[in-house]
């Protein structure tokens, strides 16, 4: 689903965020990207979901591969994708409805059908009570949820979140977790860049880690343990 | 296809949503258009109406020459036989006596000319020439001018020429003062739309991320500049209405003064539908022009 070979990028200011990496994802797969802040998590984020491109090496979504894309490709490749960014990207002036429809309206689905979609992602995430309020009377949780179900609501095959809990309590995060395990287990591709190391002993995720822009694979060893009992 | 025609619904119900959102600007911005358009609309009516008036006006070419009043027949006959030479073209003898009889008959002269002592007219030509050219007709007349006995020449129809070059040079002037306007119509449709473009940034960040088109985010602005534009070029129909009807009762009792009847002529439904589409299509200029530069800075 996700292939990443030889994937460099190098900032004109001469950084080089990511060296030589190389990665599959698989279908269905639960994949955490970690590392410390400065690794390049955010900057893999922003390799994938094609905001960057990168400067050598090749990554393949969906058979597509992004290097190559024309600019007017990647709405469409976008819509593969549910984003899920650090600092959200809510619109604080509509209404938590109109935040979830925006996706909807993008894709052009009829207003009535595209209301009863949102209503149901509102509703996966807990939000359906407050979908008249504007974003910014929502908790730090509910604004992540509704992060969420704005990501969700096109029903894309991957999930892609940049930090997700990053300024959550952990009662908030832990909803967060299992909001992104029963997406996962319904079969959707959840690729997530998270240094939470809670989460990583919770669920059983498979684990990219980045240390300084190079890329070690290996699985949890605590993920390993739950999933053998 | 029922995507599209809701995709297209729902831009247009956005871009109305923003006039209504902020009338005070709205009314602003329709004013600016509304008056860019009438100026060069006005003028056009009135070199329209101008036009009226001097379409009732021979434009037959016609030469006169007006003898000396002591011109005797013998004279008069000099000077057809140069006509039948010269083949100006065809021209009519008018006596001095026939010229008196018809001026009899037009009303209040009679008595006046009865109580002359004398008949003043002098005989005269009308010659309709085979050629006419502005220069032609110039040589000619200056020919006639240098015959015996010939007291004055006149060119019957200059008036309307020169008139016509008058309003050559207005529409002109009404064309560079429409170029003119378009062109401030589609600046003040860019600036609008710039403001609007900065003020949505987040959203049209938003959006790009999530993957909408590049003509689904502009599809908006498009529909808010043309639907301004067309709001903007009725609001200058009806202004140039509006000064129309002002201007009725005074034409029409100068025209009654001058012995005419003259109404003066609007603009047609035909025209204001013009109006509007052409404030229409600079309005979608302008926001295309706005639209291609300040997206491609944004995301």
């Amino acid at each position: 689903m996700i292939s990443a070979s030889a994937v460099t990028k190098r900032y004109p200011e001469g950084l080089e965020a990511l060296k030589n990496v190389s990665f599959e994802i698989s279908a269905g797969e639960m994949v955490f990207i970690t590392g410390h802040s400065g690794a390049g998590k955010s900057t893999l984020f922003k390799l994938l979901a094609a905001i960057e491109r990168p400067t050598a090496g090749s990554i393949v979504v969906n058979g597509q591969n992004l290097a190559a894309l024309r600019r007017s490709a990647i709405p469409y490749l976008r819509r593969n994708f549910g984003l899920i960014f650090q600092d959200q990207k809510l619109l604080f002036d509509r209404s938590v409805l109109d935040n979830v429809l925006l996706p909807l309206a993008i894709v052009g689905l009829p207003a009535k059908e595209a209301v009863r979609r949102a209503r149901a992602a509102l509703d996966k995430v807990g939000l359906l009570e407050r979908e008249k309020t504007l974003p910014i009377a929502l908790s730090g949780g509910e604004q992540q949820r509704l992060a969420i179900a704005r990501a969700v609501v096109n029903r894309p095959a991957i999930l892609l979140a940049d930090e997700p809990t990053a300024n959550l309590d952990a009662d908030s995060a832990a909803d967060i977790l299992e909001i992104f395990r029963a997406f996962h287990q319904v079969g959707v591709t959840t690729v997530i860049a998270t240094h939470d190391a809670e989460w990583m002993s919770r669920l059983a995720p498979r684990i990219l880690r980045l240390e300084k822009g190079q890329i070690q694979e290996h699985y949890n060893d605590a993920a390993l343990d739950g999933a053998s009992t | 296809m029922s995507t599209w025609f809701a995709q297209h619904l729902a831009a247009l119900r956005d871009a109305l949503r923003r006039l209504a959102a902020s009338p005070l600007n709205t009314v602003l911005s329709l004013l600016v258009i509304g008056i860019a358009l009438t100026l060069p609309t006005a003028g056009w009516v009135v070199l329209d109406n101008l036009r009226e008036v001097t379409r009732g006006a021979s434009s037959v070419q016609q030469i006169s020459i007006f003898m000396t009043l002591d011109a005797a027949r013998r004279d008069t006959g000099e000077i057809e036989s140069r006509l039948r030479e010269s083949k100006a073209g065809s021209w009519r003898f008018i006596p001095k006596d026939e010229a008196l009889k018809r001026l009899q008959t037009t009303e209040g002269m009679a008595e006046i000319i009865a109580s002359l002592p004398k008949n003043p007219l002098p005989d005269a030509f009308v010659i309709e020439p085979a050629d006419v050219q502005p220069a032609s007709l110039e040589r000619l007349a200056k020919t006639f001018a240098g015959w015996p006995k010939v007291a004055h020449v006149q060119l019957d129809s200059a008036w309307v020429k020169r008139f016509d070059v008058f309003l050559r040079i207005g529409k002109l002037v009404v064309t560079l003062l429409a170029g003119l306007f378009a062109g401030a119509l589609v600046a003040v449709t860019f600036n609008t739309i710039r403001l609007q473009i900065l003020a949505q940034g987040a959203e049209i960040e938003v959006a790009k991320l999530i993957g909408a088109t590049d003509a689904f985010i502009r599809r908006p602005f498009h529909y808010f500049a043309a639907l301004q534009g067309a709001l903007g070029g009725l609001l200058a129909a009806l202004l140039v209405a509006a000064g129309g009807r002002l201007l009725a009762a005074p034409v029409a009792e100068l025209a009654t003064l001058y012995g005419g009847n003259f109404a003066v002529r609007g603009l047609s439904l035909g025209d204001t539908a013009l109006l509007a589409l052409a404030g229409m299509l600079l309005g979608w200029l302008g926001a295309q022009i706005s639209v291609s530069i300040h997206l491609r800075r944004i995301g």
